[in-house]
């Protein structure tokens, strides 16, 4: 499978990742070699293989119901590029 | 699935089926958040309960509540749905202010709960299977508010991280009655478990309300989904407005495009989202910072044994007492209302009596002062010592509403007050015929007349009654009454 | 004489019980040696206050009687790991003024055990990488050079900076972080040990995910037992990390002289590949005769798909790597882009300039890997894959003991040589990446020098919680090697 200019468009948007016009050439070389070489996994006879969902053999630990965090809206909001009455502001969200 | 060719709605050309199946977001009743230790109170200042698990700060790891798991397990079986013993967490990706993440923690191809039904109620005690897809455990998002600044959106993570439970229908409602009964009927049994407060003004219940409409016997047509309607009476709103919508488009030639839709309360329409449909490609995965969530059969079988009775099994029970199918439908639709019910009947209230009372006396008033059950001014002892008093004989039922009122304002014991207040039912017979008497000497023109028409013996003993202030016994004024007048028989 | 920077981390650790050396000495004399060694470019963050602050208060507790297990032993820590109260930045200009409020469990592990805290440590952007040259803060220069070139050459990565600080003799050890080998293949391109944990015994609580199924924290040390010695306060079992394993920590440095006598050693067919220079091959055998020469039975064993590795691994990793990098987005924290019009256009552009190329790379293959219509193709291939090679491995675990193999395919290799080329970057993960796909431990351990007198290591894998075979077996490598040697200090000049 490869990729075009389309498809590495779509990707970067899903991303969120701004991609100039300029950049979408070698990106496009880029990946394709990268999937190309990835490709050889299509070899492998996976048939009836589950495929790995944890690589270890635990189960999922359970906590207690009990308040242990929070309480302070400061130390969430001291890295924020922008804020207000410890909000974080982003630019206008339209629905 | 049944025809209910009662249930179709016409259009200008032909009769129109509306299919409906729902999404509802049920917020789990817990102290802390599904993967952070964080609060989950209503109303809180802004992310003041938010941890930096929730705030999706840079290597912080969730860590499941063990609680949030129980509720979710409990309110599966209170489903009748089957609880699958290994369960898995996956991340649905995608970006908004409100998911600090950029993934929200959800189940996508092996939820906790399987298939399970819900029994809904319809008017004149009709009921209904809705059959349940699913119910899978997943995040809450945060909050963008809108309406502070002109250029600006403000994120609080409050709510971001709280656990949800998303039940999701199979397609089984055929109209708006049935939406609504269904999730009030989810309401009920939610609170009744006690995993949900179902209080959908504070956003603790939501529903996506999938809608689509198609002649009887045709396959489903395309639908489209009305996003978080938060009222019983928006959901009978939003599904009159849409069916109706889509069976003008359809029946003028149009097809339905399958979208996501708001409903707008206050225009009593769905509009489409303005978001623009960029494609969603959510990128599913499990999460690899969760193990697979394995449930032991032990521990669901001991959430099972502490499962309260639901209101399907209750009002069964109420009915053996010889309450009738709707007085019991009644009675159990809240928790608060049924437990109140019960509390009558621990202090020997009779079951009939007891929920007539109830439904034609108390809740009238309590609904009238918009007091819940709960804060009732008139306690069910109260209640049943008047129940008592009235079965005695000791005061009449016009006395008994009297008292009722006495005991709503005042508060005090209705046997003091009774007896303090000369409330007492007047049996002797003697004294009532006295005032018999006095009242058929004083109206000798009325004694004529009812010797033509003996139905104005009512108004004979409405006069005795008014004389003794309602304490006369009714039955006993009006015995007397046709004695006196030679009235035969007990017509 | 030899200078204190010399010390290995349990000499130090003798000569502070002694007290022939004090704690805030110790500290001093890496602070100077840090400082003299900027152009190694080694960190990110120096804390020399902190650091000495530290060792006054390790001085009062060795006065005291009450030194703690790692008490005054000055470290670096690898900038992956979130410290309290000091800037973390996964090596991005995404995170350059981030300041966490919280210290990751192994870091504060370290500092409960009275370790002290020289700064944070370069690498590769988000731990993506092989040679250290994706850091926001600029490449990593490896102290070793090769015979009498003046070339500068790359540290490995992606714990480049811990790899460089510890083999320039910065400090005494420092943490790493390998994901694909990024604590392995540096420890062996700069001469050092590294040691890689099975997954679940180190907490990553605390520490920027990259690939949160494959990252584990490590030791880079000097020598093996110094690796013991500092694993052992790492590890810990974490109920803030759902992946921490339920085992308890053991003593390490306990019987790591035990020899190899009677262990079998499992040499794969597989990892002899095309292509990789003679001098790894006749490292590899030299190590096997080393260990056989001690009493250990070698076993031919076959890890059939080896060679599908990194091609799962640059799905799974990437795949992770693309949701787990979403946080990123110039809102709660971090870069954010001046002068944007909208949201989208906030999301996009503060993380096309917040993200290095790699970076953007890689977020973009996870992407897609994930996307509808690919996931099965990909990503649930890759992870079929991974269920296949650790099959592998259990397999080969019940005919032999340890597996002996090359650390990396080749030595230290200059910088921006291999830069164009991702895929050929990729291949120096070759033979360390199937260990993290399986979750197993493994150490690198020094073994020789190449033709250019640059060091190379072997690297010893074990079964899942096995580390003490791991470091024993590893520790007899390094008796046999006699490795000894250090960079010339050219930078100190
Ligand atoms: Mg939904
Ligand atoms: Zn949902």
């Amino acid at each position: 499978m490869s990729v075009d200019k389309q498809t590495v468009r779509r990707i970067a948007k899903l991303a969120r990742i701004a991609l100039p016009d300029e950049r979408v050439d070698p990106m496009v070389a880029e990946l394709n070699g990268i999937l190309g070489w990835i490709e050889q996994l299509q070899e492998v006879d996976v048939e009836g293989v589950e495929p790995m969902t944890s690589v270890v053999a635990q189960k999922l630990r359970l906590r207690d119901d009990v308040i242990t965090a929070g309480g302070d809206a400061t130390a969430i909001v001291a890295n924020a590029p922008q804020t207000e009455d410890n909000f974080f502001v982003v630019p206008k969200v339209v629905e | 699935m049944s025809e209910r060719g009662a249930k179709l709605i016409k259009g200008a050309t032909d009769a129109w089926e509306v299919v409906i199946g729902m999404e509802v977001h049920a917020q789990v009743l817990s102290e802390a958040k599904l993967f952070s230790g964080a609060a989950t109170a209503f109303g809180a200042d802004p992310n003041s309960q938010v941890s930096f698990v929730d705030a999706a700060m840079p290597g912080m790891l969730p860590v499941i509540n063990r609680k949030c798991v129980e509720q979710a397990v409990r309110t599966g079986l209170g489903l009748k749905a089957k609880i699958n013993h290994r369960s898995q967490f996956d991340r649905k990706n995608y970006f908004y202010p409100d998911l600090p993440a950029g993934y929200q923690i959800s189940q996508y191809k092996q939820p906790i709960v399987g298939e399970g039904e819900v029994t809904i109620d319809l008017p004149g005690g009709e009921t209904r299977q809705i059959g349940i897809e699913r119910l899978h455990l997943e995040q809450d998002a945060g909050k963008s508010l809108h309406d502070q600044r002109p250029e600006h959106s403000y994120v609080d993570l409050n709510r971001a991280g709280v656990a949800l439970m998303e039940i999701v229908t199979k397609p089984d409602m055929r109209g708006s009655d049935e939406a609504a009964a269904f999730l009030r009927k989810l309401r009920t049994i939610v609170r009744y478990l006690g995993t949900c407060d179902g209080n959908m003004d504070e956003g603790s219940m939501r529903a996506d309300v999938n809608i689509s409409v198609r002649r009887p016997g045709e396959p489903y047509g395309t639908r489209c989904e009305i996003k978080n309607v938060n009222s019983m009476r928006f959901i009978a709103q939003a599904v009159e407005y849409e069916a109706r919508r889509q069976v003008d488009i359809l029946e003028s030639g149009g097809s339905i495009r399958q979208e996501t839709r708001l409903f707008d309360p206050r225009a009593g329409e769905t509009r489409a989202m303005r978001s623009k449909e960029e494609a969603h490609d959510y990128r599913y995965f499990p999460d690899p910072d969760l193990l697979p969530l394995e449930l032991s059969p032990a521990w669901i079988n001991e959430i099972a044994r502490s499962l309260p009775e639901l209101p399907d099994q209750k009002k069964v029970r109420f009915i053996g007492l010889g309450l009738s199918s709707y007085d019991a439908a009644v009675l159990v639709a809240e928790k608060e209302t049924a437990d109140y019910f019960e509390a009558m009947l621990a202090e020997d209230a009779e079951p009939k009596a007891a929920a007539n009372w109830l439904n034609n006396e108390v809740f009238g008033r309590l609904n009238k002062a918009g007091v819940s059950v709960l804060a009732s001014p008139v306690s069910p002892a109260q209640n049943a010592a008047i129940l008592r008093l009235l079965k005695d004989n000791v005061i009449s039922g016009k006395i008994a509403k009297d008292l009722l009122d006495i005991v709503w304002d005042e508060g005090g014991d209705p046997y003091v007050i009774v007896n303090a207040r000369g409330l007492r039912q007047m049996s002797d017979a003697s004294a009532i015929e006295r005032m018999v008497d006095a009242v058929i000497k004083a109206h000798p023109d009325k004694v004529e007349e009812v010797r033509k028409k003996p139905k104005l013996t009512g108004w004979f003993v409405g006069q005795v009654m008014k004389q003794s202030g309602g304490k006369a016994n009714p039955q006993a004024v009006n015995d007397i009454v046709k004695a006196r007048l030679g009235i035969g028989g007990q017509g | 004489m030899i200078g204190l920077t010399d010390f290995t981390m349990a000499e130090a650790r003798d000569a502070l019980r002694a007290r022939t050396v004090s704690a805030s000495e110790l500290t001093h004399a890496f602070i100077s040696a840090i400082e003299g060694a900027r152009c190694l470019n080694a960190f990110v963050t120096e804390t020399p206050e902190r650091a000495l602050d530290m060792a006054r208060q390790s001085d009062t507790r060795i006065a005291r009687g009450d030194a703690r297990p790692l008490e005054g032993l000055p470290l670096a820590i690898k900038d992956l790991f979130c410290t309290k109260g000091v800037r973390t930045t996964a090596g991005s200009k995404i995170l350059n003024n981030f300041v966490p409020p919280y210290e990751s469990t192994v870091s504060q592990n370290l500092w409960d055990a009275g370790a002290v805290m020289l700064g944070k440590t370069n690498m590769d952007e988000f731990a993506m990488g092989s040679s250290n040259e994706t850091s926001h803060f600029g490449p990593v220069i490896n102290p070793w050079r090769a015979g009498n070139s003046n070339r500068n050459l790359v540290p490995g990565g992606s714990s480049g900076g811990s790899a460089a600080a510890v083999a320039g003799q910065l400090c005494l050890a420092a943490t790493g972080t390998d994901t694909g080998g990024s604590i392995r293949q540096p420890a062996a391109v700069s001469g050092i040990v590294g040691l890689k944990p099975t997954y679940g015994r180190c907490s990553r609580w605390g520490i920027v995910a990259f690939a949160s199924s494959l990252d584990q924290a490590g030791p880079m040390t000097r020598t093996v037992r110094d690796a013991a010695i500092l694993l052992r306060h790492m590890a810990s079992v974490d109920e803030k990390d759902s992946t921490s394993v339920d085992v308890p920590v053991a003593d390490y440095e306990e019987g790591l002289d035990g020899g190899v006598k009677g262990l079998r050693i499992g040499i794969p067919k597989e990892y002899r590949i095309d292509g990789a220079p003679p001098e790894i091959e006749a490292l590899w055998h030299r190590g096997a005769e080393w260990l056989k020469g001690q009493g250990a039975e070698i076993v031919d064993v076959s890890l059939a798909h080896t060679k599908f590795a990194l091609p799962a691994y640059y799905i799974v990793a990437p795949a992770e790597a693309s949701s787990n990098l979403a946080r990123y987005d110039g809102v709660r924290y971090g870069h954010r882009a001046a002068n944007t019009h909208d949201l989208t256009d906030l999301y996009e552009r503060s993380r096309a300039e917040g993200f290095g190329a790699e970076v953007r790379r890689r977020v973009l293959v996870g992407t897609y890997v994930l996307s509808a219509g690919y996931y099965d193709a990909y990503y649930v291939r890759a992870q079929k894959v991974r269920t296949l090679i650790k099959r592998d491995f259990e397999q080969a675990f019940e005919t032999c003991d340890v597996l002996l193999t090359p650390a990396t395919p080749g030595a230290a290799f200059a910088i921006g040589e291999k830069s164009d080329d991702p895929v050929s970057m990729y291949l120096n993960d070759v033979f360390t990446v199937p260990v993290n796909l399986a979750g197993l431990p493994a150490i690198s351990v020094p073994a020789g020098l190449s033709e250019t007198g640059l060091p190379l290591g072997l690297q010893v894998i074990g079964r899942a919680f096995d580390e003490a075979t791991v470091l024993r077996a590893g520790r007899a490598i390094e008796v046999a090697a006699h490795f000894g040697a250090t960079p010339k200090k050219w930078w100190a000049a």
